[in-house]
This record gives C-alpha cells, structure tokens and sequence, in this order.
C-alpha cells in the first residue's frame, strides 16, 4: 500500500472531514516512511525487546499515527471510525496502554525525548545492538526545558538515538539561528519533510551517535 | 541508610543483570565503583532531574529495573509530572530512593527539603512507600523491589531508631490495654516510645505507609488513633478515616507543619519546632487522649 492510497481514505475516516488539522497532517509522510521503509517492527514483532522503537512525542494530533498504524496492520481500520469516543481505544493523545503498537502515552509535551534517551539506554546496556530509537517531537514542543536535558545529555554521552523535529514554524517565539542550532553535538540532516525520498535517505543509515532528522513542511495556517 | 542503599543497590548490579541506577550528580561519587564495573547500567545523567526520571521510564519499557535517587525534593517535587506520566501513565515502574526526608537537611533550607513528597505521590495510583527507621531494614526493601515492576519509593533518612523492626506490616511495639493507638511510621518510633513511656497505649510501627496496613490497625480495635509521621502532618489522614469508616473512633494527626521552617539549626532543632521530639509528641498525645 502506498501513501498515497492510504492517506485521503485512512486520514478522512479518522478525521471525519477532508480538512486536516495542520498537527495531523505535518507528520503524515515522515510516519509513513518510517513504518513503510525504516523501522523493523510490524504487528508480529511489536513484543519483541529488539524491535525498534518509535516514540511519538508530539502526541496532539495523532490522526496521521493512527491512520498508518491501521494501514499496517497494528489494529483494525475500523478503530479509526470512533476517534474519542466512549468505547473507543484511540483517544486525542495516544495510550500505549490501549493501543497495540504505540511505545509510549504522550499528549503533554516534552516527555517523549527523556523516554526515548532512557530506551535507548536499555537497549544497549541489554546487548539489543541493532535495534535503533527514534522519537518525533514537533517544532513548538522543542520549546519545553526537558527536552535540552536530553539533547545535551545525548550528545555528551554519544547515545545512538534519532530524533526527528517536524518543523511547521508553530513555535510562539520561532527558533531564531534555526532548530538545528539548538542540537549542538547532535549529527543534523535539514529535509523537506513531504520528500519520501529524503526522508528516507536521513531515516535509515544506522548511527552510533545522536543524529536529529528537522522536517520541514509548509507553515502552520498556510 | 544511604550507604546501605549504595552498598544493596551496588550488589543486586552485580546479581541482576535487570537492574540499573540512574543518578543526577548526587552520591555519584559513592556509585563509582559500580559505575566501573557497569556502566552500561550506572547512569549519571548530570544535574537533570526530569531526564532522570524520563530515563528511567524508558529504561522500564525495554524491560530493566530502574534505581533513581536524588535528595527527596529533586528526585519527586521537582520532577512530580515525569513521576506521573513517564512512570505512571506508561504503567511503568521504578524504584525512586531519596534522601534528604524532611529535614535531615535542616541547615540547607527549605531548598533542600521534602516533607510533602509522600502526600505528592498519595495523588497517584499504585505507588508502595517505604520509610524505613533503621538501617538494617533498607536491604530487604530493596532487594524486594528488584523482583517485580512495581512503583516503589524508598525514603531514607539520617534520622533512625535504635532498633530495626523488619517486615512491612503494622507491628505492635507495646501494647496498652486502653483503646488508644499510636501509630509510628519510620525514624520518628524512639521518640514516640520515649513520649508514650508512662501512658497506658498501644504503640504500633511501620515502615511501609503505603500500601497501609490497614487489616493490622482495625485488628487493634482503636478508639482513638494518634498518627505520628516524619513527613507532612495529615498525610494518612484519608487512610485512617477509610480504614475506620465503620468504627467510632477519634484521631490526631502529627507530622511536619504546613507552615515553612525558615529557621536552620539541627534536625533535632526542626524535630523540636515541629512538635516531633519526645517532648513535643508527648504534649500532644497527652492532651488529645484527655
């Protein structure tokens, strides 16, 4: 299945609408490729301690998430149809307690790159030698203070952890000097975040020290 | 009991290959020896409390047994909302071990001090609380903890009794023949028995307030209850109520004041402003029993 025949069935399902939200929709084509033609995880392997790991921490607006977890397999398309609801196991921000496939529980910003520093960690201290970390975070959630804890330890100690910061310019005060400035020690690849084949060219080389993947995409509101 | 907890933790490295410690500069120095030996597993993320405690959720996803210590106040006031979600909302476990208390570090300031960290982790579900009152109960406790995924706060203290009492349930220390119970939890019991001395009560010892022993409290049949806690004053209240739903009875409550100690001095000298020395303990208890 390609993106571009899950995307408008999948994502209108979840969304009830033809009009995504710009917080769904900005990480759409990064998760695709991700979980089409990076990560070595499927609904079979996700028990597996060496699977990879993706962490999504820019938990609001998880429509994308939901819609390419669905199209892989994790859990039946038919989930999507009851986004939030009473019964439903999707909520606005993602529960890894209820929904197979989803490494961590996010919605409050700032979590997701501590978690990913610490799985990383335990991958390596368990001999998990091939298995990679990566974590999502969007441009205004860089904002939070806990996330230069981690970028600042992560390049101190040379942790293999990739981070990806899908920047839409959503953040208040901007980045002035750009987003790759503020991960000082980290290895940077600056891509167009709708280019599967850039993308994908950032995502997959295996790196033994941090490496930060800054998608760009079209503006919040334009 | 801290170098209790270095030497059990730096052991159960060697035997667990689960185990890991994660550290914020505090006692790294005491660690280092297991830091050589394991360094994969002996994390010292500098002065970052939120990534401590964010680590060690991550480091629980892949299926590791996290030790995280800092003083009291770092290690849960300051990173109360990684407790929550990086532990708790993932449904992830960790063993935090803090010293400090409320106010081993009484000539540091308010800084420095945590009496209200067992009430910030009664706000969240599933939390065991363990305040030990003697060295020689730390071990036990800790190597507890290494066999399950449990959420475990282990606070330790420079303050301690003369004798350990292991065994995490209610223990009846002296037993009055009245119906009036006093219930010590962790470093405060001598001073309580040396308050009690002379009164006719049951004094009864915990070190673990969480889960409360509930069974063994309504065993003693009390009519009136005095809690004596080295943490915030009230803290077990909810407990205690619940407890005794069914049961006429009265209660006091004694712990560390709400009201900021400013002044320094000895623990002793907090102990005493705070109406936890024998002296203060005894004053109280005499005037609620009537």
């Amino acid at each position: 299945m390609t993106v571009t025949a899950v995307e408008p069935e999948l994502l209108t399902r979840i969304t009830g609408d033809e009009k995504h939200s710009p917080s769904a929709y900005s990480t759409l084509d990064i998760l695709w490729v991700l979980y089409d033609r990076v990560l070595r995880v499927s609904p079979e392997t996700v028990d597996e301690p060496d699977r990879d790991r993706f962490l999504l921490s820019k938990g609001h607006g998880p429509a994308a998430y939901y819609a390419v977890l669905a199209a892989k397999g994790f859990f039946p398309v038919t989930w999507l149809d009851d986004l939030a609801g009473p019964h439903s196991r999707l909520g606005h921000h993602p529960d890894r307690v209820l929904i197979p496939g989803v490494e961590i529980g996010t919605g409050s910003l700032g979590h997701g790159l501590g978690l990913a520093t610490g799985t990383a960690l335990g991958l390596r201290a368990q001999g998990y030698d091939e298995a990679r970390t990566f974590v999502l975070l969007g441009d205004a959630e860089l904002d939070e203070g806990s996330n230069h804890e981690a970028i600042a330890y992560a390049a101190a100690t040379g942790l293999p952890l990739t981070a990806i910061v899908v920047d839409n310019q959503s953040a208040t005060h901007g980045w002035p000097g750009g987003i790759a400035s503020r991960f000082v020690g980290w290895g940077v690849s600056v891509v167009d975040g709708r280019d599967h084949a850039a993308l994908e060219a950032a995502l997959l080389p295996r790196r033994d020290r941090p490496h930060v993947v800054i998608a760009v995409v079209e503006p919040k509101g334009s | 009991m801290r170098e209790t907890f270095v030497a059990t933790t730096t052991a159960l490295l060697g035997e667990d290959p689960r185990t890991a410690v994660v550290l914020a500069d505090i006692s790294a120095d005491a660690f280092a020896p297991a830091m050589r030996r394991h360094p994969d597993r002996v994390i010292n993320v500098g002065i970052r409390e939120q990534l401590m405690t964010g680590v060690a959720g991550g480091l629980a996803l892949t299926g590791m047994r996290p030790y995280v210590h800092s003083y009291a106040p770092f290690v849960v006031d300051r990173a109360y909302e990684q407790i929550k979600l990086d532990l708790g909302h993932q449904d992830a476990g960790a063993v935090l071990v803090s010293i400090g208390a409320s106010y081993d570090a009484s000539a540091e300031g308010y800084t420095h001090q945590s009496p209200g960290d067992v009430a910030l982790l009664d706000t969240l579900d599933g939390w065991t609380v363990h305040v030990p009152g003697h060295p020689d109960e730390v071990p036990g406790l800790l190597r507890a903890a290494a066999h399950h995924d449990d959420r475990v706060y282990v606070r330790l203290s420079s303050q301690q009794n003369g004798r350990a009492h292991p065994g995490t349930d209610l223990k009846v220390i002296r037993r009055g023949r009245t119906g009036a119970v006093v219930v010590v939890v962790g470093p405060l019991l001598d001073a309580a028995l040396e308050a009690t001395r002379d009164l006719d009560v049951t004094v009864a010892y915990t070190h673990t307030p969480r889960p409360f022993d509930t069974d063994g409290l309504r065993a003693l049949r009390p009519a009136e209850v005095v809690m004596v806690e080295p943490y915030l004053e009230g803290t077990s209240s909810r407990i205690i109520a619940a407890a005794l739903s069914d049961v006429p009875h009265r209660s006091l409550h004694l712990g560390v004041s709400r009201t900021e100690e400013r002044r320094y001095g000895t623990p002793a000298d907090h102990a005493r402003r705070h109406g936890l020395d024998a002296a203060g303990l005894r004053r109280s208890i005499t005037e609620f029993l009537g």
